[in-house]
């Protein structure tokens, strides 16, 4: 009941994140020493049978990307560790960043072993500048090693890491906006074709993975009794980060094993609402997740489960909102969100979140008709069959679930008129 | 078919009519096969794909959102559907978005009735706007002779963004901000002629709205007109007669030039004059001046002038070679030169009362008329120049049938172009010119057998070669677009480029590209429009510049020899540094 | 006091020597442009770009003005106009929204005498609206040159935060 399970964060607050030699003295680039005696293929099949899924939010299968990332032609290839974690209420790459760089560091080295990199770009957000210096001195450590820059480990395999920051922008957690971003552009998603594992970076074959999913990977090279592999369920094997914000006690970052109920999350761990209130709702996933009412609250926290109930895993986020904040208030903010974070190149995005505001304004000003309420549908389902990219596509996924799950904030009298 | 072709070829059907094109086609493409014209904005045949404004949504049987049919390519049993529910709901609500932050004031917008938003509107029948208006309306931007921009016409499609950086290699023009405050821009929202712009006007060539156009001069034309103090001319450049046709229903690069000139007269000019004329006199300066500098140690190699877009760049971003540049003036300005003072002569005109009318495809060149050392005693030599697009709004102003007009011949004297002034409106075709010139030249009066250098055609971007003249090779190069433009100028900077004559045009093609040509100029109709140029050359009695009668009597009547202190007055310029915003110098 | 350069007149050379650190430092490498600009805005008291400063840094990369000037524009972090010493970016998210950031707001405003988007008059302050930084954990908060305050529920709690910024 409500008890965490800390793999990928075994590390934190184990070793000192200034010193290598304090992160080798608990076990550091073992998993690098294992991996470069192994075929990278294997590798990618061990990710795969753990069946990852990307942690930033798409939840593509990582180690199926990392078969075609190896399977690609070319020279140059790049990993990019997207630290951007932009979504609302998401922070736990934050913490596997400080409490743990070193892990991260590994498991980039590991990557470009198993796609045949010969650079890692680590994109991390402007926000949090204050990790850089961290991020950096590990990066130098790392080198001062051997683990990075020629010949690793003896094994003929060179490789180097570069940190880049963003400059504030949600978009650049999109693959094509952080890499345009990196080229030294504004952050604006590019369409695919081309798509990045083939011309990516630098017009590079690249390989874009999330800092938690790459910090799983160390841990489970040296999984010798198979803890991983026995957490969770069947289709959502081993653990989660997961981050809790919003209307609870005790806010944070909880490493969970898949198939923990919402509940417990909720309760046990981030110690429930305030002065016992209700619950309004709980978006999952970010600003881009879906939203579900107090009835979610028994259902396990796996991918499978949690998509039956109309919401999806995404980032890991929960945010709990208890019944001081009205539907309507928290679509407010969610939409004053993705207004100011669209990057405005594609005509759905740029044009339906400006129009979805103004219709939000009218219905919490209560001037809203029927007919308006057939405009924010409108929009519900342009934007996300036609947008650019992923923002356009999750922008409107809070209104969405918001329709199905609260029809009354909906209804402006429309039975009214036959 | 053979079995390798076979194998290439992808399968799908549209709307469920089988289709079979090559691997690697785009689903708009496919469709364009079977006579569907998917709606598209921000699509444009000649530019990357952008896949922006995402009004070409399709539906692909098995794919949960709709896909761009611009920017997807086909693959073997795709099934597509361009006209589904969903398809309608999504091109028509984005198309209703779109309407919502444009400025649909269309009767009195200079693109109204030759608009790509507009037509879409159309087709789609809208009647009712959905959507709120959120246009904030800002007054056009018009601070400099060549072109206008309105924002609030501006639908983000960045095709203009696209055209200056990928064509041009400027990028005077971005994409500023995000969200609902995106907006195309220039850096620091400064009027395009404090920018890196050099006004060629590809922007305003590209644009589906009324967004970037042209300044319109078209009043002051028409005032003009019908001032009956003023004594009217007209000169027309060489690339016009084969793009005029385009508003008219003539087909790609057909020849107008008979119909072109009954329309202006029957718009009242008092003289039709042609720019062919200027173009030859242009090849008699320019010609005798490489001469002297190969002869005298002079600074080679040698640049032509002719294209005002290209003189802007050289001001702006080369300033330190503007000795390369050709001290002659442009045909247009040169002929604007001779109507105002041997002309006025030859007539008994005071120049004061004489209104030089020129019909060029070029923003550019109303920069050019305006620049002061264009003129004397206080008048311009051009007094306005219209773009092609311009004179097509006038010829319908006055309500002609274009294509019913009977054929006339220019007037006399100025009237007279050679075989290689007529090529002067594509790429190569000043350096042909000048090499027909300057080969009769140093021979001393033996002519060339060859006539035609089909090294310095076509439409590669850079073209260089070797031209054997009498004692000398002499070594050639010609470039279109300033993209180009610029590889060979960090030659020329650099102090290693192997030339000795460099022709550049500033526009992809040459004139016949120019930025003010019709909106429906492509790269497929500007071969179409070389192609008739070389066929307008091929049928002139007179293909040399020197041999054309009329410049023979204009020098001996008026200039003496070429370079001749008079021909220097009237037909020589001088050029500048353009002072940037800050000028730190690199 | 730093003295900030006028609009239109061109850097000092002791400005430009500063930013030719900059450029250095990231290698001169023009993709790195983004990073350029932070830091060049650091080097400015009010923490923005002027546009002596872009127009220098285009004369130094083969960066076009109109690039800069896009990604000054576009980046939150990146700012063409003057803000101040400690520009207070305020979350106006979600998790600071069900925390009260309203609350902090209105202390800020009552507190500095200034709504959002305006500088106190010595340009010391500004207030800023913002999204989400990733402090949802400590809602409300707010970040000052990069670095993060957070449950600032009272206004005792402001009041001792603005007193030790100098």
């Amino acid at each position: 009941m409500g008890t965490e399970l800390h793999f990928i964060s075994a590390n934190f607050g184990k070793y000192d994140t200034s010193s290598i030699g304090s992160y080798m003295s608990i076990g550091g680039f073992e998993a690098l020493r294992k991996a470069v005696t192994m075929d990278g293929e294997d590798i990618a099949k061990i990710v795969a049978a753990a069946k990852i899924k990307g942690r930033g939010g798409a939840g593509y299968d990582m180690g199926r990307k990392w078969t075609q990332a190896r399977a690609v032609k070319g020279e140059h290839k790049v990993v990019i560790c997207n630290a951007d974690e932009g979504e609302p209420c998401t922070f736990k790459d934050r913490e596997l960043i400080k409490q743990d760089p070193f892990n991260l560091i590994e498991a980039l080295i590991i990557a470009g072993w198993v796609v045949g990199a010969t650079d890692a770009y680590i994109y991390m957000r402007a926000e949090y500048a204050c990790l850089r210096q961290l991020l950096l001195n590990a990066i130098r450590q790392a080198k001062s090693y051997g683990f990075l820059g020629k010949n690793i480990l003896g094994k003929g395999f060179d490789f180097d890491i570069h940190l880049y920051s963003g400059a504030g922008a949600y978009v650049c957690g999109e693959g094509t906006a952080l890499i345009r971003s990196i080229e030294g552009k504004a952050g604006r998603p590019r369409m695919k074709p081309p798509f990045i594992k083939v011309s990516g970076l630098f017009a590079r074959p690249t390989c874009v993975n999330n800092v938690e999913s790459l910090s799983i990977v160390p841990h489970l090279l040296l999984d010798q009794e198979g803890v991983y592999m026995h957490a969770g369920t069947p289709d959502s094997i081993g653990t989660k980060m997961v981050s809790v914000a919003g209307n609870v006690r005790n806010p944070g970052v909880f490493e969970i094993p898949f198939g923990t109920t919402v509940r417990d999350i909720v309760y046990n761990l981030a110690g429930g609402v305030p002065e016992d209130r209700q619950i309004r709702l709980i978006q999952f996933g970010g600003a881009s997740g879906y939203i579900a009412d107090a009835s979610i609250l028994d259902v396990p926290y796996t991918y499978d489960d949690l998509e039956k109930a109309g919401v999806n895993v995404g980032t890991g986020a929960l945010l709990v909102i208890d019944e001081r904040t009205s539907v309507l208030d928290f679509l407010t903010i969610t939409q004053d969100f993705f207004s100011d974070e669209s990057c405005g190149q594609c005509t759905p995005c740029r044009e339906g979140n400006r129009h979805m505001r103004m219709l939000i304004e009218k219905l919490r000003r209560g001037e809203a008709d029927t007919s308006d309420i057939e405009k924010m549908k409108k929009i519900t389902r342009i934007m996300p069959m036609s947008s650019l990219c992923g923002l356009g596509e999750g922008a409107q996924h809070a209104m969405i679930a918001a329709m199905r799950v609260f029809p009354e904030v909906f209804d402006v009298g429309g039975a009214a008129n036959e | 078919m053979s079995k390798e072709e076979k194998k290439d070829m992808v399968n799908l059907t549209i709307n469920n009519i089988p289709v079979s094109v090559p691997k690697g086609t785009k689903i708009l493409q496919a469709a364009a096969k079977i006579g569907i014209n998917i709606p598209h904005l921000c699509f444009h045949p000649d530019q990357r794909i952008k896949a922006h404004c995402r009004i070409c949504s399709v539906e692909v049987t098995g794919k949960r959102r709709l896909l761009a049919a611009c920017s997807t390519e086909v693959w073997e049993g795709m099934e597509v559907h361009t006209d589904t529910p969903i398809v309608r709901d999504t091109q028509i609500g984005i198309l209703q978005l779109m309407l919502a932050d444009h400025d649909r004031d269309c009767l009195t917008c200079p693109r109204n009735h030759n608009c790509d938003l507009q037509e879409l509107c159309s087709r789609f029948n809208i009647q009712v706007p959905d959507f709120p208006s959120v246009v904030e309306h800002h007054d056009p931007i018009s601070t400099n002779p060549s072109i206008v921009r309105n924002p609030d016409k501006c639908i983000k499609c960045g095709r203009c963004i696209r055209q200056c950086k990928d064509v041009q290699g400027i990028e005077a023009l971005t994409y500023a901000s995000r969200s609902a405050d995106i907006r195309v821009t220039t850096a620091f929202d400064k009027p395009m002629e404090k920018t890196d712009c050099v006004l060629c006007g590809q922007c305003t060539l590209v644009c589906p709205t009324g967004a970037l156009v042209e300044k319109d001069d078209t009043d002051r034309v028409l005032d003009a007109l019908q001032d009956p103090s003023k004594h009217t001319i007209v000169q027309i450049a060489p690339s016009v007669r084969v793009t005029l046709g385009d508003a008219f229903s003539y087909k790609p690069g057909e020849i107008v030039t008979g119909q072109m000139v009954t329309a202006l007269k029957l718009l009242g000019f008092d003289k039709v004059f042609d720019t062919n004329f200027g173009a030859d006199l242009t090849i008699m300066e320019e010609g005798h001046e490489l001469l002297d500098r190969i002869q005298n140690g002079g600074t080679l190699p040698m640049i032509t002038s002719c294209s005002p877009g290209w003189v802007n760049f050289m001001e702006k971003h080369f300033p330190r070679c503007i000795d390369h540049l050709s001290s002659a003036k442009s045909p247009m300005s040169m002929f604007g030169a001779v109507a105002k003072t041997y002309y006025a002569e030859h007539e008994k005109l005071d120049p004061k009362d004489i209104f030089t009318v020129a019909i060029m495809p070029c923003t550019a060149k109303k920069f050019e008329a305006a620049r002061p050392e264009m003129g004397r005693d206080g008048y311009q030599d051009v007094d306005a120049v219209l773009t092609t697009r311009e004179i097509i709004k006038l010829i319908k102003y006055v309500g002609i049938s274009f294509d019913k007009l009977n054929e006339t011949e220019f007037d006399s004297p100025l009237g007279t172009g050679s075989g290689a002034g007529a090529i002067f409106g594509a790429t190569g075709g000043v350096m042909e010119a000048a090499l027909r010139t300057v080969y009769d030249k140093l021979t001393g009066g033996e002519t060339m057998d060859k006539l035609e250098f089909h090294d310095v055609r076509g439409f590669d971007g850079i073209k260089s070669a070797d031209v054997e003249l009498p004692g000398r090779t002499v070594h050639v190069a010609v470039a279109h677009t300033l993209k180009n433009a610029r590889k060979i100028m960090e030659e020329v900077q650099n102090g290693t480029s192997p030339y000795d004559l460099i022709e550049i045009m500033a526009c992809p093609g040459g004139c016949i590209g120019g930025g003010g040509q019709p909106v429906s100029t492509t790269n497929a109709v500007r071969q179409e429009r070389m192609k008739a140029l070389y066929e307008l050359d091929r049928k002139l009695p007179i293909r040399k510049s020197h041999e054309n009668p009329d410049i023979q009597t204009l020098y001996k009547e008026y200039l003496g020899e070429p370079l001749s202190k008079k021909a220097h007055e009237l037909l020589h310029t001088t050029y500048h540094k353009v002072k940037k915003p800050f000028d730190y110098d690199k | 006091m730093l003295t900030e350069p006028k609009e239109q007149e061109a850097l000092s050379d002791e400005l430009r020597a500063k930013i030719d650190l900059v450029l250095e430092s990231h290698d001169n490498d023009f993709t790195q442009i983004v990073g350029i600009l932070l830091d060049t805005q650091d080097l400015f008291e009010r923490h923005y770009v002027p546009q002596a400063a872009a127009y220098y840094i285009a004369s130094k990369l083969p960066v076009p003005a109109s690039r800069i000037f896009d990604c000054l524009t576009f980046y939150a972090e990146l700012s063409d106009k003057a803000r101040a010493k400690y520009p207070i970016e305020i979350c106006s998210s979600i998790a600071c929204h069900v925390n009260n950031n309203e609350e902090l707001k209105e202390t800020l405003e009552k507190l500095l005498g200034i709504h959002v988007g305006e500088v106190t008059y010595d340009g010391r302050f500004m207030l800023l609206k913002t999204t989400c930084f990733g402090a949802c954990d400590r809602a409300p908060a707010v970040r000052i040159n990069g670095k993060v305050y957070g449950n600032l529920d009272s206004e005792e709690k402001v009041r001792d935060l603005l007193e030790s910024l100098n």
